[in-house]
């Protein structure tokens, strides 16, 4: 069926199958593959992405429920050749090993401090436990995280 | 994981999601976060969705005389921090806000965590505790549906196949403690309890104890008999069949149903 979805600031009327998920039509119809896939069932948050503003894990919506809603993906953070300052503080706290969660990581991060700009060390931990990492460990991403909210990110 | 394929429609309201409800094999879906992973599982194959999730006139809470009515559509994060539900049913707020991760608070419903009806639902469990009551409305009108007539068996209701979860209604709530008991933050409790005391005296709901969340009578009748928590406590396991997995044994529940109840006790 036909849907009409903002990616990153740029509109998309395509046909989709009802049963596509968000995260494929990111990947496989826009070629955003930036989105990972990690445990495909809720659990891992490798695939979050913001759904009108907010952090969702887009393996587990369907793309006709995105139907007339924004998405901004890890693509669509930096502007002008400049990191997102989440992106930034990423980068600067070595918040990352393989790099694969790392995306889902980001966007989780990026919703936390829309919704929260100072969260304390415990509430970044809560936020995040959507999220996870099966390498660094969490230590460098709390940092990070933290590192980005002093830059008001 | 991709679905099996199946038919999809958007309701533009009530009236029209109730009329589609009436296809054979139609399921509704809102946030989705309890129907997708079935999906993807395919362990349900429905022919037709139905997406009620653009219906936001039942995305409220309000308060009703001395009760508070809450849209069925209204999601965790919402929940979580509505000042109206931490007033008057702080219990109920602060539970939304322990359901799953953030992202799931973004997308998942209190009415489709109460209509998918899993044994260890976190809402569910401390509804029924308080004594919620759910409107349906269905081709013939609403009905109001008790909590202890909700909740039949595992993943099942009393709803029938057409009729659609409207309103949540619950008690005023001072206080009120759901303890969950995780093997990792994000997970569906092993064993939750609840314990308020919605009208005075003490109730206490338990989570993953059987094929539905439960009412720990047994503990209950200790309490309004003069029993102290830790004895009230030793009753919590009473009737439940608790099940074994790989989150626990049978009796590692019955254990943990026991420990989380004579803390919930000790702390409401």
């Amino acid at each position: 069926m036909k849907v009409s979805i903002t990616v990153n600031g740029t509109g998309h009327d395509v046909d989709v199958e009802p049963r596509t998920l968000l995260v494929y039509f990111l990947r496989e119809q826009l070629g955003l593959k930036g989105t990972n896939v990690g445990c495909d069932t809720t659990s891992c948050g490798a695939c979050t992405v913001l759904l009108d503003g907010e952090s969702v894990k887009s393996c587990t919506v369907l793309a006709v429920q995105a139907d007339g809603s924004e998405v901004t993906t890890i693509e669509g953070l930096a502007g002008d050749g400049e990191l997102h300052p989440v992106q930034q503080a990423f980068h600067e706290n070595h918040a990352l090993q393989c790099g694969y969660c790392t995306p889902g990581f980001v966007m989780a991060s990026v919703s936390l401090l829309k919704e929260n700009p100072s969260p304390s060390e415990e509430e970044i931990r809560l936020a995040l436990e959507g999220n996870l990492c099966r390498c660094t460990g969490y230590h460098n991403i709390l940092k990070a995280v933290q590192a980005a909210a002093r830059a008001g990110a | 994981m991709i679905p099996a394929p199946f038919d999809y429609a958007r309701a533009g309201s009530v009236d029209e999601a109730i009329e589609l409800l009436g296809r054979e094999d139609a399921k509704v879906i809102a946030g989705g976060h309890s129907l997708l992973p079935l999906l993807k599982l395919r362990f349900a194959r429905p022919s037709l969705l139905v997406d009620i999730g653009r219906l936001d006139d039942l995305r409220y809470v309000r308060e009703d005389g001395d009760r508070i009515a809450i849209g069925a559509l209204s999601r965790h994060a919402d929940l979580a921090l509505d000042p109206v539900l931490a007033q008057g049913c702080g219990l109920l707020a602060r539970t939304a806000g322990n359901v799953g991760d953030p992202q799931v608070r973004h997308r998942g419903t209190i009415g489709g965590s109460v209509a998918h009806a899993d044994p260890a639902s976190d809402l569910a469990t401390v509804l029924l505790t308080i004594d919620a009551d759910f409107v349906a409305r269905g081709p013939d009108g609403d009905r109001t549906i008790a909590a202890a007539d909700l909740f039949t068996g595992p993943f099942e209701t009393s709803l029938g196949s057409q009729e659609l979860l409207t309103e949540i209604r619950v008690p005023k709530v001072d206080g009120g403690r759901y303890l969950k008991h995780v093997r990792r933050q994000q997970d569906w409790a092993t064993v939750a309890v609840a314990a308020a005391r919605p009208n005075g005296d003490v109730r206490v709901g338990l989570a993953g104890m059987g094929p539905t969340p439960l009412r720990a009578r047994a503990v209950e009748d200790a309490v309004a008999g003069g029993a102290s928590p830790a004895e009230a406590a030793a009753h919590a396991a009473e009737g439940a069949d608790p099940p074994s997995d790989v989150s626990g044994s049978s009796e590692y529940r019955a254990h943990l149903a026991r420990v989380l109840t004579r803390q919930a006790l000790e702390q409401i």
